[in-house]
Order: C-alpha cells, then sequence, then structure tokens
C-alpha cells in the first residue's frame, strides 16, 4: 500500500504515467507543491509539463500513479467530486485559450456568471477590476479576443484564472511573449496573489528572469520526470548538470536537443 | 492473410467509433434533466438553428412540393390527376418529404456549423478551459445545442408542411389550372384524416440526430485546421446517412398496420 499523502503539500504527483501512442510523456512524476507556496517547473519543450499540469485537472487521464489535492487523490473521485475539487483551481493555458464568441470582459467574468452563477452586472465590475491589474482598460473590455495582440491575450487569460480568486493558479508560461516591463508586471501579480490571497500556485517558464522572481521551489523536468527539485536559492549551485545547461541557457551539455545539423 | 487483417481492422474502427459514440450519447442526455441549465445559450442556439434555417427549409419545401404535383399529374397520365395530386401532395409533404428534406437541408447548414465551432473550441483548447471554469461542457455546449434542434425541428417541418403544400397549390392551380376550392377541400380533408404528427415526430428525432452529429465530431476533433475540416465533413455526411435510417426505420414503425 502507498504511504498517506502528505499533509503539508496542496497538490502532490505521485508516479504519474502518461504516454500517447508509443510516445511516453510522463514517466513517473513525483512532484510536490506545498500550500501557500509557488512552484516553478522548468525544462525543455516538449517534455510534457503542459501535459502534466493538464492531467492535475483531469483534462488528460494519466494511466498511472496518484495525484492529491488537499490530500484526496483526484484521479479516484467522482465527477460531482471532481467538479468541486476544479473549483478551486484556476488556470492559465499557454495558448490563452480565450472563448472567440464571447467579449473580453464575459471571458474574464465567465467562472463567476457560469460557474458560480453571479449577476452579469457584478461580475462585469469584478471583471474590469481584474483587467486593470493585468495592465488593461475597460475598453478592452468590450472587444473580442480576435482582436486583441498576442501579449494582450495572455494578460486576458491571466485575468480570468485569478478572476474567482481560486485557492490554487496554475501558469503555463505567463510571460511568453510579453515585453520585458509587462512581464515583470505579470510577475509581480504572481507574487502578490501567493501573497494577498495565499494562493498556491504551479507555473511552468522557460524565462529564467521570471522564475527567480516568483519561485519559492524550482523543479527541472527532463524526459517526463523530476529530475532536480529544490529552492529557488539553490538553484545556481544546484549540482546538477541539466539544471546548469538549463539555466545558462547552453546548446553543450547533458541535454540534447533533437534538431538534425546539416 | 493481409486482407483479413484489414478487414479486422477496419471492424475494429468501426466498434470502437460505436462505442465512442455512445459514450458521448449518453454523457450528452444523462445532462440534459440535470441542473444547471443554461437558457440563454439554448436560445441563442434556437435563432441560429431554428430561425437561420427558415428560408432554406422553406425553399426546398416550396419546389418540392411544386415538383411533386407535376410529377403526379404527369405520372396519372393527366387523367383525373385532379382528385389526386392535392392528396398526394399533402401525403408526401407531411409524412416523409418535408421532415427528410427539411431534416437534410439543416444538417447541410447545422451539423457543418456545429462541428465547426465546437471544432475550433477543441483544438484551441476552449473546452478544456470550459472545465477549469467550473462549467460542465456537455451542459454548456452540447445539451444546448440538443434541446434548441429537438425543439426546432419539429417547428421547422410544421412550416415546410405548410409551405410545401402550397407550392403544390400554386403549381395546380397557376399552371394544372386545377380548381382551387377543390385542391384546397382535398388537402384539408386528407390532413384531417391523418393528421401531421408522425412527421413532426421524425422531426424531433433528426433534430436529435443533426445536433449529437455536430457535437460528437467537434467534440473529438484534432489536429488543427485540417482535423476540424474533417469534422465538419463527417458530421455532414453521418448526420444525413443516420437521418434516412432512422427515417426508413420509423416510418416502418409508425405506419406498420
Ligand atoms: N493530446 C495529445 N496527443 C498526442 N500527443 C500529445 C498530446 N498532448 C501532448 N502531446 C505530446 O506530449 C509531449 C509533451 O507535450 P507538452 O505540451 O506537455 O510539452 P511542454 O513541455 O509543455 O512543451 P512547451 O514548453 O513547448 O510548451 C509532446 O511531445 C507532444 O507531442
Ligand atoms: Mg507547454
Amino acid at each position: 500500500m502507498a504511504n498517506k499523502p502528505d499533509p503539508d503539500a496542496k497538490i502532490e504527483l505521485r508516479g504519474v504515467h502518461k504516454r500517447f501512442g508509443p510516445k511516453v510523456v510522463l514517466d513517473g512524476i513525483d512532484l510536490t507543491v506545498p500550500r501557500g507556496e509557488s512552484l516553478v517547473v522548468i525544462g525543455g519543450s516538449g517534455t510534457g509539463k503542459s501535459v502534466m499540469i493538464k492531467s492535475v485537472l483531469g483534462i488528460v487521464k494519466p494511466e498511472k500513479g496518484e495525484i492529491f489535492v488537499d490530500g484526496r487523490n483526484v484521479l479516484e473521485m467522482d465527477q460531482s467530486a471532481r467538479e468541486d475539487t476544479l473549483r478551486k483551481f484556476g488556470m492559465l493555458f499557454q495558448g490563452a485559450a480565450l472563448f472567440d464568441s464571447l467579449p473580453v470582459w464575459e471571458n474574464v467574468a465567465f467562472g463567476l456568471i457560469q460557474g458560480r452563477r453571479m449577476k452579469r452586472k457584478e461580475a462585469k465590475e469584478i471583471a474590469i477590476d481584474k483587467l486593470s491589474k493585468v495592465g488593461l482598460g475597460a475598453d478592452v473590455g468590450e472587444l473580442y479576443p480576435a482582436e486583441l495582440s498576442g501579449g494582450m491575450q495572455k494578460r486576458v487569460g491571466l485575468a480570468r484564472a485569478i478572476a474567482a480568486d481560486p485557492e490554487i493558479i496554475f501558469f503555463d508560461e505567463p510571460t511568453t511573449g510579453l515585453d520585458p516591463i509587462m512581464a515583470d508586471v505579470i510577475n509581480e501579480l504572481i507574487v502578490d496573489s501567493v501573497k494577498e490571497l495565499g494562493a498556491t500556485t504551479l507555473s511552468i517558464t522557460h524565462d529564467m528572469a521570471s522564475a527567480r522572481k516568483i519561485a519559492d521551489k524550482v523543479a527541472m523536468i527532463h524526459k517526463g520526470k523530476i529530475i532536480w527539485a529544490g529552492s529557488v536559492e539553490e538553484v545556481d549551485n544546484s549540482g546538477n548538470d541539466y539544471v546548469d545547461q538549463f539555466i545558462h541557457g547552453r546548446a553543450e551539455g547533458p541535454i540534447q536537443m533533437e534538431v538534425l545539423k546539416p | 492473410m493481409n486482407f483479413l487483417a484489414v478487414i479486422g481492422r477496419v471492424v475494429i474502427a468501426t466498434l470502437a467509433e460505436i462505442g465512442k459514440l455512445s459514450r458521448f450519447t449518453w454523457a450528452a442526455v444523462s445532462h440534459v434533466l440535470r441542473p444547471p441549465f443554461f437558457l440563454r445559450m439554448t436560445l441563442q442556439q434556437m435563432m441560429q438553428i431554428g430561425y437561420f434555417s427558415l428560408p432554406v427549409v422553406a425553399l426546398t419545401a416550396f419546389f418540392t412540393g411544386g415538383v411533386l404535383a407535376l410529377q403526379i399529374h404527369y405520372g396519372s397520365n393527366e387523367f383525373n390527376s385532379e382528385a389526386l395530386v392535392a392528396t398526394v401532395v399533402a401525403l408526401g409533404i407531411t409524412r416523409e418529404l418535408g421532415p427528410v428534406m427539411g431534416a437534410l437541408m439543416v444538417a447541410g447548414r447545422v451539423s457543418a456549423a456545429i462541428a465547426a465551432e465546437l471544432g475550433t473550441m477543441r483544438v484551441t483548447e476552449q473546452i478544456d478551459a470550459l472545465t477549469t471554469l467550473s462549467t460542465n461542457p456537455y451542459k454548456y455546449l452540447v445539451v444546448p445545442r440538443i434541446a434548441a434542434a429537438v425543439i426546432t425541428l419539429p417547428i421547422l417541418v410544421f412550416i415546410a408542411d405548410i409551405v410545401g403544400i402550397m407550392g403544390g397549390y400554386m403549381v395546380s392551380t397557376a399552371s394544372l389550372d386545377f380548381n382551387a376550392g377543390v385542391y384546397l377541400k382535398n388537402t384539408i380533408n386528407y390532413i384531417h384524416d391523418n393528421g401531421i404528427s408522425s412527421g413532426l415526430i421524425k422531426a424531433a428525432v433528426f433534430g436529435f440526430i443533426i445536433a449529437l452529429m455536430g457535437c460528437f465530431h467537434g467534440f473529438n476533433s484534432k489536429g488543427g485546421a485540417q482535423g476540424v475540416g474533417r469534422a465538419t465533413t463527417n458530421a455532414v455526411v453521418s448526420a444525413s446517412i443516420l437521418i434516412l435510417a432512422a427515417n426508413y426505420v420509423m416510418t416502418s414503425l409508425l405506419f406498420a398496420k
């Protein structure tokens, strides 16, 4: 029998396996996100970072392993318990995933109106407040997602993720596609969410500046496994060649990019 | 050997698809009766599916009624066709052609539109985003579309019945020189004796098929624009075939003596 879930962990993954056809993506992920902390997962492109957080949300179904949220295994829950658990989450998708049939403000207010049955007017006020937090005015609220730039869409996605003041927030590459100043605004916002709301966050990023700013803990994923985890202060002298190569962005090292040189 | 392997693969793929469809249908139907209901979405879909399909359904019915009148007239050697045309047009339109032609036209319009919309939502992760916003995608996307189609298709077919009969009437009185009063009296007699409910029941079932096929193929589309395109085609083809097959089954059940 497996051990009891860690009581200090908000989220705990144990031996999570996921494959698509013959392709093994997650090969036994073990990861703990402590309550009220901010964990950043780093790792190369295509190593399964997005698939990992989608497994926690139940969007992807792992074949094997356990995923505990507040000490309860989400993979063994029935539909309604799972839906209750999902209420704790906010998620920023890598591609923003905005509803293109709805105006921006309704995207942000969606979880409040549909998920929590809030009055539209009330929800709109909250939406506009959240939009201002990500540097977007009320006028943007009336536009449709297709009328926004990529970086603006990302920020709307962020506003949507935090709109319902969730306990747990997942950020899939929150600063990708933003200019350095806006990236820093978003970093601040993530730090504030953790501090003010006491939220637990799990972020994915390639941006080491962002990682250093928002992380309490850092974990590195490689070939479907967590190969290193530690506090953000330890990243620079992790003694792990993979981590060193990644944070310094060197082409030479143990991680071989699968590119065909002419 | 190889030939058998191919047959085996096709059979397995078909069975897997049927299994997937049954599970999807069950998930959709089981959410129809459980709250929350998305009324706003349902009304919006009724506009999309019902109201905007009116012109194409009405035109189809009008020409079908007209051509039916002509064929019956020529087919009965133009002898004593006056008594026959009105009755056969009314029968043909209300029992078979109104529901089937109407549904096929709506399938082309609506199954495709649903599959394209939901397919795009699938590949851009909008359906996944719904789940993370505490909204069940079946309740928010599938149920309103199915409900709207099941409600509006009988209304559309009712209108198609009227317009189709009018088509027959206009051809008969204008180009075949039939007596208008006799034509109308024969039509009313037929409808009084037989009713039009069988056609409307069929229409509701066709509505279910149309929305279900659009949603099913949209939900299961993958692989970008090409995948969405494939989902759209599959939705229209499968909806059309299922409509024709279901029509045969229902005719044999509803009219069995
Ligand atoms: N639905 C799917 N079907 C098949 N393969 C998939 C699916 N989703 C992801 N994969 C595969 O899983 C692997 C990991 O994908 P994932 O999106 O998790 O990468 P990632 O670590 O987030 O990369 P990036 O940093 O580029 O976003 C990829 O090789 C991808 O091809
Ligand atoms: Mg990713």
